[in-house]
This record gives structure tokens, C-alpha cells and sequence, in this order.
């Protein structure tokens, strides 16, 4: 690369403050025209907040951004576009029910008439290969399509910066491979690519260069082609990094869950329908459930949690006992304990202090009801246990659970869980936006657990997590689940064939 | 029965439906955008009155709609700066909204009371409507074919323009709106002015083409019937048409029913309360066949915080 390109986009001694918290210190760095350059560092480390400030939906309080060697004010996103910057959020800002058209339309500064604009949209997506059908509604498109939208929204306005927010963490391993075409034809052409992510060995697949940020400061900036992946993770996180200790040796037990042709209807106009969905589990394994978001997931949360009952009452057994037909509560006196995926208004309820929300899983296990009334002290107990056990950050049993961070309610859940010593475990996306101390926390929670001869089910969309910390996993498409297999010397590709709706060995080897 | 009757009864039903129409129009574009303004009738209320008030004063109508209009407009607008700006809740507000207009009309009609008010015509040549058919067709008040257009152009609005596009957006997903740039708070504001308005263009329909003369209540609760059709027709502008005229055409066995023996096997209140009763049927089996997805606004009734 020439040395004397000026840089496309420079930042000096950016600073911003929320209350409480300097989410940037000083930061700066510099991306050169056709470069790929990682964001990197963990959840609150203050790359979302960077990205905003470029993107013009924040304001620094210190520091100055320069846009081709010229210092900017970006007021606003429009003024963003206008420079040439792109951006394709995590959390979509998509209509859901509107048509792509309609919604690419609404992110165009300019007024284009929509017959010129279909034309346009196709010419961008025949040129990178992005396709979809612009009269479809957004509520019937997959993830990767709506992340497509969000693409296909920025390329139309020629940008040369594109930022990316963490793109990857919905797609498939075939889908990210797409993505990546996409973005280095894009380099190649000239756009500037600021990639932001976690997951290393995309980052060591994709980028030129990467930026380290930790605790709001830039810690390092570093070519990820010669880093390792392990020692750019502790720069990211700040020390050395914690192996998750898997007991040697261990011997599976009696089956515990038994999981036979479990069938749902979807529920909701939305709701995905469960296929004669059949698995086992048994005394002290994890089994993993892989899958793109949206493929029965919930559905089948909610079916082994025993909120959505099936018809027959041996399609799910516990030791032997069919539960099919029980609700929630039976389900949970016969040993079963589950972790929905959203923390904040199913797992828990955020306006209750932490001690009543130990009272609603854990009324009957622990025997905090008696008459109809609740014994406050035992529930203030155990959830002081939980903290305490869990190393949950808050003030004590009487902290609301909306007063947690993220991380810190996920260890107090999956805490008030396991201290119950189900027989089964069932929990959704347990490290979904939890910083990665806390991570190793739950998963070493939960492998603890099974070692204690639990059965855990672990439901979720992250493959490193399931592949490092499940023994057998099955794969989740559209309702049904695949075959399940052996995580030691399961392959990837597999896996992602059949994320992407590919079933059956016979179908694998033809591709 | 005789063609008279027929083309009697199809009068009135479109006189009937037609201020529950424009304010269910404009409603419609309110929550469009994602507020709930439950003060239609108190609106309507202040429209009809200021109708009243500047038509015996200046005899002008136009005027007098122009007024009730920004009357109304300016009720909704107190709406807007509590709900839009200080976030406060919008069905206890739009309710206040209600009191205060039944307030004020039955305060500032007072002086009013009971005198006649001259009734606006249809905008065409009288001769046009000698004929009884031909009069089916021309010899409806202004505001009959004002709320037609008004269908069409709401819908025209709301499909086809790019302002329309925004506005749908905004009441979709605001938050996503507002990271794009589009000002949500402004769009409401706009939303609900509009809104005003036409609900007080609904309440000049009813001194100036319904029942000439001010007392207290004159709109009695057609606006809370405007809000439910909204609902009822799933947030579409031609629908909503189909269920107001439906309504109108209940609305007959009202009158029929002082007037003609053959109605009083049932007491007079059960065909006052028919149209009511029939609409809300109707319309719920028109919404139970289409199945899937809820046409409501995703952010309707949710207030807007700007993060950040």
C-alpha cells in the first residue's frame, strides 16, 4: 500500500462520557483508502460508541475526526452518507412491515423515484451478488436476507468507508464466506471497510489491520495475519485468558431427558412449528442445539420449559417420567429448570428486586411458600447465596433486576438455576451479550453442573460456544432437528450446511 | 319498496357516515405515525361549536370550517406538546383531551343554544339534483364528497409519497427512523395536527349538514365510533370508508324507528344501539378472515426517547 495515501478516515484523541462511564479516552487511529480494518475488544469496551461518533449519531466531547485529511463535525447521519460513509448496524433498522424497496427508500437522503430505484437496487446486487426479491415484506425474510437489506442499502450510496457492526453474529459459516466476498470486491474497489467484531478468526481471515480497544482506551493496533488468535484475545481482554476446565474421563450416566417426535404448531402468526423433533440426554452431557436464529428455537424452549404443552404426554420425559403434558410448574417439581433467552421480562422480571424473582423459579424446589404466603427471608437467603456463589455484581437480594448489567443478571439467573440442582437444565443463548468473564463464569457453571450429573441443554446460535462447550449437538432448520453428533471430531462444514437448511448426509456430499 | 325510499335512505347514509369518516381519516394518519389520540371526540367538539359560534356571526362557512378546524387542530396540538414533547401518557392524556373538549364546547356554546344555523349545500348546481337519481349523486352536502376525496388522498398519501413512506416508518419503528435521520418527534406532531383538524372539519358536519343548531354533546360519541373503526379496519383508508358508510346505513333504524309502527316490536333504544352493535360485528368478522399478521403500528401508543 502507498504510504503517501492520505488516510480516508483519521480519528485524534476522541473522548466521550455517559455518567458514570468514559465509554472513550482518547482514542485515535487512521483507515487507508481499500483497507480492512478491525474494531476489536469485548462487549463495553466502547466500539458501538466509537462507530456512532463517526457515524455522526453521537458527538465526541474531545477530539477530532478528519475525513481525507480535512477535520469534520459530523452532525448527523445524513452528514455521515454525505462524506461517503455507509454503515450496516447489528440490530437492524429494518421495517418490519414494509417491502425491502420500501425500506431501502427510507434510508435514501435523495428522493428517487421507486421504479429508478428498483433498477438501481438490482444493478447493486447483480454486481456483488446479493440477492432478493425488493417486493418482499421484511417479516418474511431470514436474518442473512435482512442483513442483505442493510448492505444493499449502503452500496447503493457509493460509500467509501463502510462500517460493519458485528455482521457475523447471525450468520451461518456459508453466509459469513458470502459476506467476505462481498467486502474484500469491495476493498479491492477502493471502499475503506471498518469491521467491528469479536470473533478473531474472522478478523484473521478478513483484515488488514486491528485496532484493540479495552475499557474505552485503544490498547493495541496490530496486523491480525501474524497475531495468533489467542494473543489478540488477551489484548482484548486484558491478562491472560481462562481455559475452561472439562473434567477428564467422564462417563455418561442413565438417559435423563428424552426428547421422542416432539411436534408443535408454530404459535403466533410467526411462530415456527416443531417437526418430530427426537433427542436424548443423559446424566452429565451437555448437548448443544445449533442454528441461525428464527428456525424453532424458541419454540422448542418453550416446549421443554413447559410453557407451550404438547398433546402427548411421552413426546418429553424426565427419568423415565412422561412430563409432555405438565405445565411449567409440574415440569420444574419433577426436575427440570430452564433459561429463556431474554433475561429482562422472561427469565426475570426487571422492576422486582432480585429476591422476589428467586421466589418465582424456585417457590416450590426450595419451599418459599407456605400457606399461600411467602417466606421473604428464605428468598432473601437464597438469592444472597446466589450472588455470593455466582459472584453476581449487585448490592444485595433487595437490587431490582433491572439494575444489573447484562452479564451480571445472566450469572444471577443461570445461579438461580443450578444452586436448585435441577436433573435437567435447559437454557437459551446463556452468554448472549455477556462480556467474556462472565462467559467463562456460566460456562464453567454449567459444566460443573453436568459433571454433578445434571443433563443441560444449551440452545444457541454461537458455534465456538456450543463446539467448546457441548459433548453432542444437534443442529436446528426450520423446525426440525438434525442427527445428533459427537462434538470431538465434528465437522464444521457439516454443521454449516445444515444450518443452512441442508439435511442429511447424502444431501452433504452432494453439495 | 319505492326508489324514493332507496335513494332517501342511501342520503342519508352518506350523510350519516361522513363525519365519522373524516375523523376516522384523520385518526387513521395519526396512529399511523404511532400515537394514540383518544381525544377525537373532544375535537370534534370544539370543531362543531367554533362552526356554530362563526357561521351566526359571520354567516361565512367556509370561515366557520376554517375555524374548526384550527381550533380543533390547536386542541390537538396541546395533545401533541404533552405526549410528543413531555412524554406523558397518551390514552390518559387523549382522555383528558375528551373532557376538556366537552368542557369548553358546552361552556363557549352556551349563548348558542338552540338557535338555527344555515346549512351548507351541495357544491353543484341545484339543477343537477331535480332528478331523484341524479340527485344521488349531486345533491350531497360538501362535506360528503370531501370526506370521498379525503379517502383517496389518505391513502394516496400514506402508499404512493415519500413524506407517507416516513410517516408509516415512523409509527413502524421509531427508533429505527430516528437513527435514519427522520425527526420521529416532528412527524407526530404534524400526524396529530392533521388529525385535529380533520376531526374538527367531522365536527363543523354536524351544524352545518346534520342537525343545524348547537347543543351541549352534539356529536354524541361518533368520535369514540371513528376511533373504533380505525381499529376495525385494520389502519386502510378504503376499508375504513366501506365500515363508516356500513355504520350509516345502521344509523337509519334509528330515525326509522321514532317514526314508523313496524319498528316498535323492539324498544326504540335497541335500534338506537344497532348501528353500534352491527358495525363492531361486521367488522370483526371482516378482521377475523384475514389471518396473520396485525396491521397495527408496531410503536402505536408508545412514547419516543431519543437515546443518545
Amino acid at each position: 500500500m502507498d504510504i503517501s495515501l492520505t488516510p480516508r478516515l483519521q480519528l485524534h484523541g476522541i473522548t466521550k462520557r455517559f455518567p458514570g462511564v468514559l465509554a472513550n479516552d482518547n482514542v485515535g487511529f487512521s483507515v487507508l483508502p481499500g483497507e480492512i480494518h478491525a474494531l476489536l475488544g469485548e462487549n463495553g469496551a466502547g466500539k458501538s460508541t466509537l462507530v456512532k461518533m463517526i457515524y455522526g449519531i453521537m458527538q465526541p466531547d474531545a477530539g477530532e475526526i478528519r475525513w481525507n485529511g480535512q477535520p469534520v463535525v459530523i452532525h448527523n447521519p445524513k452528514a455521515a452518507r454525505k462524506l461517503g460513509i455507509g454503515m450496516v448496524f447489528q440490530h437492524f433498522s429494518l421495517f418490519e412491515a414494509m417491502t425491502v424497496l420500501e425500506n431501502i427508500a427510507l434510508g435514501m437522503d435523495a428522493k428517487i423515484p421507486a421504479r429508478e430505484l428498483e433498477a438501481r437496487i438490482r444493478q447493486v446486487m447483480d454486481q456483488y451478488g446479493l440477492h432478493l426479491d425488493p417486493h418482499r415484506t421484511v417479516s418474511t425474510l431470514s436474518v442473512g436476507e435482512r442483513q442483505r437489506i442493510e448492505i444493499v442499502r449502503a452500496l447503493l450510496l457509493k460509500p467509501t468507508l463502510l462500517i460493519m457492526d458485528e455482521p457475523t453474529s447471525v450468520l451461518t459459516p456459508q453466509e459469513v464466506e458470502q459476506l467476505f466476498v462481498v467486502l474484500r470486491q469491495l476493498a479491492r474497489e477502493g471502499c475503506s471497510i471498518l469491521y467491528i467484531s469479536h470473533k478473531l478468526h474472522e478478523i484473521k481471515a478478513l483484515c488488514e489491520t486491528a485496532t484493540i480497544l479495552r475499557g474505552g482506551r485503544l490498547v493495541d493496533t496490530c496486523d491480525p495475519r501474524v497475531e495468533t488468535s489467542r494473543s489478540m484475545a488477551e489484548k482484548m481482554i486484558g491478562g491472560g485468558l481462562k481455559d475452561i476446565k472439562k473434567p477428564a474421563g467422564r462417563t455418561l450416566g442413565a438417559e435423563r431427558l428424552v426428547v421422542n417426535r416432539l411436534s408443535l404448531p408454530g404459535a403466533g402468526p410467526f411462530g415456527i412449528p416443531l417437526h418430530d423433533v427426537t433427542f436424548t440426554v443423559r446424566a452429565g452431557e451437555i448437548f448443544g442445539i445449533a442454528g441461525v436464529a428464527g428456525n424453532g428455537q424458541n419454540a422448542l424452549l418453550l416446549a421443554l420449559s413447559g410453557e407451550e404443552l404438547s398433546r402427548h404426554p411421552e413426546a418429553i420425559s424426565i427419568d423415565g417420567a412422561p412430563v409432555g403434558g405438565l405445565p411449567a410448574k409440574q415440569r420444574r417439581l419433577k426436575g427440570l429448570a430452564s433459561v429463556p433467552e431474554e433475561r429482562n421480562g422472561h427469565a426475570a422480571v426487571p422492576e422486582f428486586t432480585l429476591a422476589d424473582n428467586t421466589v418465582l423459579t424456585a417457590r416450590d424446589r426450595l419451599g418459599m411458600v407456605s400457606a399461600g404466603m411467602i417466606k421473604s427471608s428464605s428468598a432473601r437467603t437464597y438469592a444472597g447465596e446466589v450472588i455470593t456463589a455466582f459472584a453476581v455484581k449487585a448490592l444485595g437480594p433487595g437490587s431490582t433486576a433491572g439494575s444489573l448489567s447484562g452479564g451480571n443478571l445472566q450469572k444471577y439467573i443461570m445461579g438461580r438455576e443450578i444452586l436448585q440442582k435441577p436433573s435437567v437444565l435447559v437454557v437459551s443463548q446463556p452468554t448472549w451479550g455477556v462480556d467474556a468473564g462472565a462467559a467463562a463464569a456460566i460456562h464453567q457453571a454449567i459444566i460443573d453442573l453436568a459433571a454433578a450429573g445434571s443433563a443441560v441443554v444449551v440452545i444457541s446460535q454461537d458455534l465456538d460456544e456450543l463446539l467448546s462447550l457441548c459433548d453432542t449437538l444437534a443442529v436446528i432448520n426450520g423446525g426440525r432437528l438434525s442427527k445428533p453428533m459427537q462434538v470431538e471430531g465434528a465437522d464444521i462444514e457439516e454443521i454449516g450446511l445444515l444450518m443452512g437448511g441442508i439435511h442429511g448426509e447424502g444431501a452433504v456430499h452432494a453439495v | 319498496m319505492s326508489s324514493d325510499i332507496v335513494i332517501a335512505i342511501l342520503m342519508t347514509m352518506a350523510g350519516a357516515a361522513t363525519p365519522i369518516l373524516l375523523a376516522a381519516l384523520g385518526e387513521l394518519v395519526v396512529e399511523k405515525s404511532g400515537v394514540l389520540n383518544l381525544g377525537v371526540e373532544g375535537m370534534m367538539l370544539v370543531g362543531a361549536v367554533i362552526t356554530v359560534a362563526v357561521t351566526l356571526t359571520t354567516g361565512n362557512h367556509l370561515l366557520a370550517v376554517a375555524c374548526a378546524a384550527a381550533a380543533a387542530a390547536l386542541a390537538a396540538l396541546i395533545f401533541g406538546v404533552l405526549t410528543l414533547t413531555l412524554s406523558a401518557n397518551q390514552v390518559a392524556t387523549g382522555l383528558a383531551l375528551t373532557i376538556l373538549g366537552t368542557g369548553f364546547s358546552a361552556l363557549f356554546g352556551r349563548p348558542y343554544t338552540g338557535k338555527s344555523v344555515p346549512t351548507v349545500g351541495s357544491p353543484f348546481p341545484a339543477e343537477l339534483a331535480t332528478d331523484p337519481v341524479w340527485r344521488l349523486l349531486f345533491g350531497h352536502s360538501v362535506f360528503v364528497y370531501l370526506a370521498l376525496i379525503m379517502v383517496v388522498a389518505v391513502w394516496w398519501f400514506l402508499q404512493r409519497t415519500r413524506s407517507g413512506l416516513i410517516l408509516r416508518a415512523v409509527g413502524e419503528n421509531d427508533l429505527s427512523a430516528h437513527s435514519m435521520g427522520y425527526s420521529v418527534i416532528g412527524v407526530r406532531y404534524a400526524a396529530v395536527a392533521f388529525g385535529g383538524a380533520m376531526a374538527g372539519i367531522a365536527g363543523a358536519c354536524f351544524p352545518l349538514a346534520l342537525t343545524p343548531q348547537w347543543v351541549e354533546r352534539l356529536t354524541t360519541g361518533k368520535g369514540w365510533i371513528a376511533l373504533a373503526l380505525v381499529v376495525f379496519a385494520a389502519w386502510r383508508p378504503f376499508r375504513l370508508a366501506a365500515g363508516a358508510y356500513f355504520f350509516g346505513l345502521m344509523m337509519i333504524f334509528e330515525v326509522y324507528a321514532k317514526s314508523s309502527s313496524s319498528f316498535r316490536v323492539l324498544p326504540s333504544e335497541f335500534w338506537a344501539a344497532l348501528p353500534y352493535l352491527a358495525t363492531v360485528v361486521v367488522l370483526v368478522l371482516i378482521s377475523l378472515r384475514r389471518e396473520g399478521s396485525s396491521s397495527a403500528p408496531a410503536c402505536l401508543g408508545k412514547p419516543f426517547i431519543a437515546a443518545g
